[in-house]
């Protein structure tokens, strides 16, 4: 059953036809992919899913449920959480802050504790430094909290966006580990990437996103040995 | 001279800290907003201004009805101080509402300018309602804490001078503290304060954490109103006479003691309008001495805005602040 469906959806930029009738579709359970190059709309189409930029037409059904003109606050409490690009940590709140931040629609403290051990299974190393300011961190570090804020909300749809951008291969190979592990255990995502390859070999499906226009689609295997996308992406 | 400057000090240190509460009290208004907005709101001065009307209406009101002789100073002030602090923290945030909601991705200078014609507002409003009801808008309220306290600071050190206190002193001074000391805890200790901070952090991300922007935006303009509104009746309290232009020049000063301790630090707030008061104060009594009587006590306006523009050009950050690096 398809958790998330975006139907012929077009968001402008002022002028701009950022998205042109984008449709595609997550199931249950899936690692989905959006793959493409600089400015394709990658972004755009988190956004206009979580609700930061609202689409001129189109529908968003999640859950069965239209929430095309839902404020970004309330998609978040439906259970979508959007890592957004850049990791945006809140920098002079600590560690720990962003992490409650990440649960701040939970009231039973006893609830936050037990999804922060979680948090601190996936990323050990946040425990060590939950009293520091989050801006204080290196970039890899960051990424970890960032998705670790997103899990708190115990989210049934993860949303990345480029969870890879400017960390060393190291890093990005256990980032994408992590999501690989967190899909396992029966995590939905949605994983927007211009690192084709890592991505393609995690995702069940991939999308590819060319101007704002869904040009190709797949299984991520199939995808990773086609020649157009072996040229344009992965060379 | 310096014989004469110490002369005055313990009663310039009184009368600067008695200001200077309420110089950091209204301050916090001021960086509160900026800190969530990065608006200067310059109607927060006339918040401040409207407290101090409404609560010097409510005792007015309660002297006519007799109820301030029967009732012991301390609980009629608190009952003011929460009566006025609702009605101003629901100014703010309708004004919030209706003028500046409605700008929020508009050009800065654009909600500035509105921010203003609110002020003026404002003072016009309080001005045609107290001259209505009134026949003047020059208004006095009743006296509730007019009890002179000596204070032997000669038997301290024999060059001072006795300083003497309004017993209101020593309220103005609690009432602040404890307001100041209340909001560093709502805001560093609490879950909504932490969403306040955050969203002056980043806006955007804060919303996808499911936190309400607008709700939070609106709560930062009811605490900043509420607390400046107090403040208004903390200063009829102590001043005595209001009038409906108190909160410009007042206004202005606490944004000097915001800038100073850093626009959008709260303790820096603080610190600054305390600092402010003293300085302001110390200025005023002593510029006359230092300089031989060319210059009187009314200077200590310049003295505090001087204070601005060396901070601006010295040190734009202010004491607490962080240099904030503009994003590209």
């Amino acid at each position: 059953m398809s958790l998330l469906r975006l139907e012929n959806i077009n968001t402008f930029y002022g002028g701009i036809h950022a998205l042109k009738g984008v449709t595609l579709e997550v199931n249950e359970g899936e690692i989905v992919t959006l793959i493409g190059s600089n400015g394709a709309g990658k972004s755009t189409t988190l956004k206009t899913i979580s609700g930061q930029v609202k689409p001129k037409s189109g529908t968003i059904l999640y859950n069965g449920k239209d929430i095309t003109n839902t404020p970004p606050h309330v998609t978040a409490f439906d259970g979508i959480a959007h890592v957004p690009e850049g990791r945006r940590i809140f920098p002079r709140l600590t560690v720990k802050e962003n992490l409650e931040m990440g649960a701040f629609s939970v009231k039973d403290r006893k609830v936050i504790e037990e999804r922060m051990e979680r948090v601190f299974h996936y990323f050990p190393k946040i425990k060590e430094r939950l009293h520091q300011k989050g801006g204080t961190m290196s970039g890899g570090e960051q990424q970890m909290l960032a998705i670790g804020r997103a899990l708190m909300m115990q989210p049934k749809l993860l949303m990345l966006d480029e969870p890879s951008m400017g960390l060393a291969p190291i890093i990005v190979e256990q980032i994408f580990e992590i999501i690989h592990e967190l899909n396992e255990e029966g995590m939905t995502i949605l994983l927007v990437e211009q690192n084709a390859f890592q991505a393609l070999q995690i995702a069940h499906r991939g999308y590819v996103i060319q101007t704002g226009e869904i040009v190709m689609t797949g299984p991520g295997q199939e995808l990773l040995v086609n020649e157009q996308v072996r040229e344009a992406y992965l060379a | 001279m310096i014989e004469q400057v110490l002369h005055t000090l313990p009663q310039v240190l009184i009368d600067g800290l008695a200001l200077g509460a309420v110089y950091a009290i209204v301050a916090l208004g001021y960086t509160m907003v900026y800190g969530i907005l990065e608006l200067i709101n310059f109607a927060h001065g006339e918040i401040f201004m409207t407290g101090a009307f409404v609560g010097t209406a409510i005792l007015l009101t309660f002297s006519g009805l007799g109820w301030i002789t029967s009732m012991p100073a301390i609980i009629t002030l608190v009952l003011v101080l929460i009566v006025t602090s609702v009605l101003t923290g629901l100014l703010g945030m309708g004004i919030e509402r209706v003028a500046y909601r409605p700008l929020r991705n508009a050009p800065k200078l654009i909600t500035l300018i509105t921010a203003i014609g609110i002020s003026f507002l404002l003072q016009d409003l309080v001005r045609f309602i107290t001259e209505l009801k009134n026949g003047n808008y020059i208004l006095t309220g009743p006296n509730l804490f007019n009890k002179q306290i000596g204070i032997e600071a000669s038997s301290i050190l024999s060059v001072f001078n006795d300083a003497s206190v309004k017993s209101s002193f020593f309220i103005v001074l609690g009432v602040a503290i404890v307001m100041m000391i209340t909001l560093d805890f709502f805001v560093n200790r609490t879950k909504w304060g932490m969403a306040m901070r955050a969203v002056a952090q980043d806006r955007e991300t804060a919303a996808l954490m499911t936190v309400n922007v607008n709700k939070v935006i609106a709560l930062t303009f009811f605490i900043g109103s509420a607390l400046g509104g107090a403040t208004g009746v903390l200063f009829a309290v102590q001043y005595g006479t209001i009038d409906p232009y108190i909160g410009f020049i007042l206004g202005l000063k606490a944004f000097t003691a915001a800038v100073l301790g850093g626009i959008g630090n709260i303790r820096g707030a603080m610190f600054g309008g305390i600092l402010i008061g003293l300085l302001e104060m110390f200025a005023a009594a002593n510029l006359p001495i230092v300089s031989h009587g060319v210059l009187g006590a009314e200077y200590k306006d310049v003295f505090a805005f001087a204070i601005l523009i060396i901070v601006l050009i010295f040190k734009p950050e202010g004491l607490f602040g962080k240099v904030t690096v503009e994003k590209v």
